[in-house]
């Protein structure tokens, strides 16, 4: 079903329009109600009246990740406090973290998005949904459940974790939809296996999985388990959460509500724009949001676009599985995590080293963290509990930052592989690609 | 009664223990006691050796975390009952053993024991007091 039959299979030609209206729009509006904009606009000398065509849109500057850290956490704010009706936040760097603004106005372009997103999905007002999304912070659990209240479905906001309960909360309550990270996902279709029951006595349909990257053979791997359709969404909190695209039942991208995300796809080098289907960096224009527009952010998500009409009758730009990253984020257990973040806590510790490996595998398909530490201080060695206590405190430092749980492997002094270049700190087993 | 020992981070793999003795071959140095257990990934080998802190340097030297403590050290008669009698005061005075190690050459009619408490004066005073020998 389509949710919005105007906007999602508008012509190019009117589809066009409107962006170029709306883009106009939300650049003057950001460059008179947030210093930021203004200052950043003034001293690359670009004007909001420059902005005439879409091709125009080059001239404006982007926007990083570390705008959003440098103006923690109102500093880009478009609106007075008061006018929010909600805050989200992402784990950021030195424990700080990312924060994202929404007013009535925004809350209401997110939920129509997700609405959309979860009708392309295949569901309706009939269908059951749980959400084994962690609800908090983090932007995927509210996102996902406003969408699908909106399009009339049930929600059973189940949040992640007791995955014995989920199982048992997806049978007894004969849900037809679960909403989940892949590799959650997975994890719930063993556990269901491991505690003997049949997917055939369950009513599961639809599966809606995002926040990490996936794979086609994870997708047919979940079909084949859970006995269900899946398909893929794509959001960040920066530019609103969930919402941003999603595959319909075509499977042949992400459909992205271009009506409201304005997205370019950029050489990595250049940040000139590639060719149609050429893979390179999304960047994304919010382009009606009003608490925290984000112009031209760089989402460093490594995707490509593809621009004809789909098959499901939607005219909106297909955006592909994102492939990797321009920069050295991972995502484990569907949180960002940046290599700097867990430097920052050990470099904190005088008595570790600064040198560090965080290795990242895939167990039972939950993703799992480790990070090897080298051991300096030799007051330590006075007693064995000493190094239990480094571990658990290192452990405890590092979940305050990234807010999820790291094996701490401690190790002899100088053994971690010393780097002369450009350091290689990660190795990622998952096998993502 | 204060027995200085060396005390080395160990990672439990294959060649460490083996390295461990090396360093000290190579400078020459004795190693009297030794001691470690069995851990999951990694542990403290203990040692006593010739010359601590010269074993300390050679060590440092070679990459490995390592610090000097001290240890109470004291000898019993080697028969029955004897270090039940010791470890008998230390529960009665309330005393926490960390960890504790002994060593007894054959034939010998004494066996050394090292020990590390949680507070050595007390331990000290109550072995003194009972006149158990120390090293």
């Amino acid at each position: 079903m389509i949710y919005d039959v105007k906007y999602e299979t508008m012509s190019r030609a009117d589809m066009q329009k409107l962006q170029l209206a709306r883009f106009q729009k939300i650049v003057n509006y950001a460059y008179n109600n947030i210093a930021f904009y203004k200052n950043k606009y003034d001293a690359a000398g670009f004007k909001p009246e420059d902005l005439n065509t879409l091709d125009d849109i080059r001239r404006i500057p982007f926007v990083t990740k570390k705008d959003l850290r440098d103006n923690y956490p109102y500093g880009l704010l478009a609106v007075p406090k008061e006018s929010l009706l909600r805050i989200h936040a992402s784990s950021g760097t030195s424990g700080k973290p990312t924060v994202v603004c929404y007013t009535k106005n925004d809350m209401e372009v997110w939920t129509e998005c997700c609405a959309r997103i979860c009708a392309a999905a295949g569901i309706t007002a009939k269908d059951t949904v749980q959400i084994s999304f962690g609800y908090g912070l983090f932007t995927g659990a509210l996102g996902m459940h406003q969408g699908l209240e909106r399009v009339g479905a049930a929600v059973i906001p189940a949040s992640s974790g007791n995955t014995e309960r989920q199982v048992i909360l997806l049978k007894d309550l004969a849900a037809t939809g679960l909403v989940a990270t892949p590799s959650y996902a997975l994890y719930i279709a063993e556990m269901l296996e491991k505690l003997g029951y049949d997917i055939k006595d369950f009513n599961l349909k639809w599966g809606l999985f995002g926040s990490e990257a996936s794979t086609q053979e994870m997708h047919n791997e979940l079909r084949k388990r859970l006995n269900i359709e899946t398909t893929d969404n794509y959001g960040l909190s920066e530019i609103i959460g969930p919402g941003v695209s999603g595959e319909c039942l075509m499977h042949v991208g992400m459909h992205i509500n271009e009506d409201h995300f304005y997205p370019e796809v950029l050489d990595s080098v250049t940040f000139e724009p590639v060719e149609e289907s050429t893979p390179g960096e999304l960047v994304l224009t919010t382009l009606t949001k009003d608490g925290m527009p984000m112009i031209r952010y760089m989402t460093k998500d490594i995707t490509s676009l593809d621009y004809s009409p789909c098959s499901c009758g939607r005219t909106t730009v297909r955006m592909q599985r994102v492939t990797g990253r321009t920069d050295d984020m991972l995502i484990i257990r569907g949180v960002n995590v940046f290599p700097s973040q867990v430097e920052s806590v050990l470099l904190a510790m005088p008595e570790i080293g600064g040198q560090y490996e965080m290795i990242v595998t895939r167990e039972n398909y939950l993703d799992k963290l480790e990070i090897r530490v080298e051991v300096l201080d030799g007051n330590l060695l006075t007693d064995y509990a000493n190094l239990l206590k480094l571990r658990d405190k290192v452990k405890q430092r590092i979940k305050v930052v990234l807010q999820i749980d790291a094996d701490i492997k401690l190790v002899e002094p100088l053994t971690l592989k010393r780097f002369e270049g450009k350091s290689k700190r990660v190795t990622d087993l998952r096998n993502l690609k | 009664m204060l027995v200085n020992q060396i005390a080395v981070f160990l990672e439990n793999r294959s060649g460490r223990i083996c390295e461990f003795a090396k360093v000290l071959k190579d400078a020459n140095i004795n190693i009297q006691t030794m001691n470690i257990a069995d851990t999951a990934e990694y542990g403290i080998l203990r040692a006593i050796t010739s010359d601590n802190q010269k074993a300390i340097q050679v060590l440092k030297e070679n990459g490995f975390n390592t610090a000097a403590s001290d240890l109470i050290g004291f000898k019993v008669a080697d028969k029955p009952g004897e270090m039940y009698k010791v470890l008998r005061m230390f529960e009665d005075e309330n005393i926490n053993i960390s960890y504790l190690y002994s060593y007894a050459e054959i034939g010998s009619k004494q066996a050394c024991i090292l020990l590390k408490v949680d507070c050595p004066e007390t331990a000290i005073k109550l072995l003194t007091k009972n006149n158990v020998e120390g090293i």
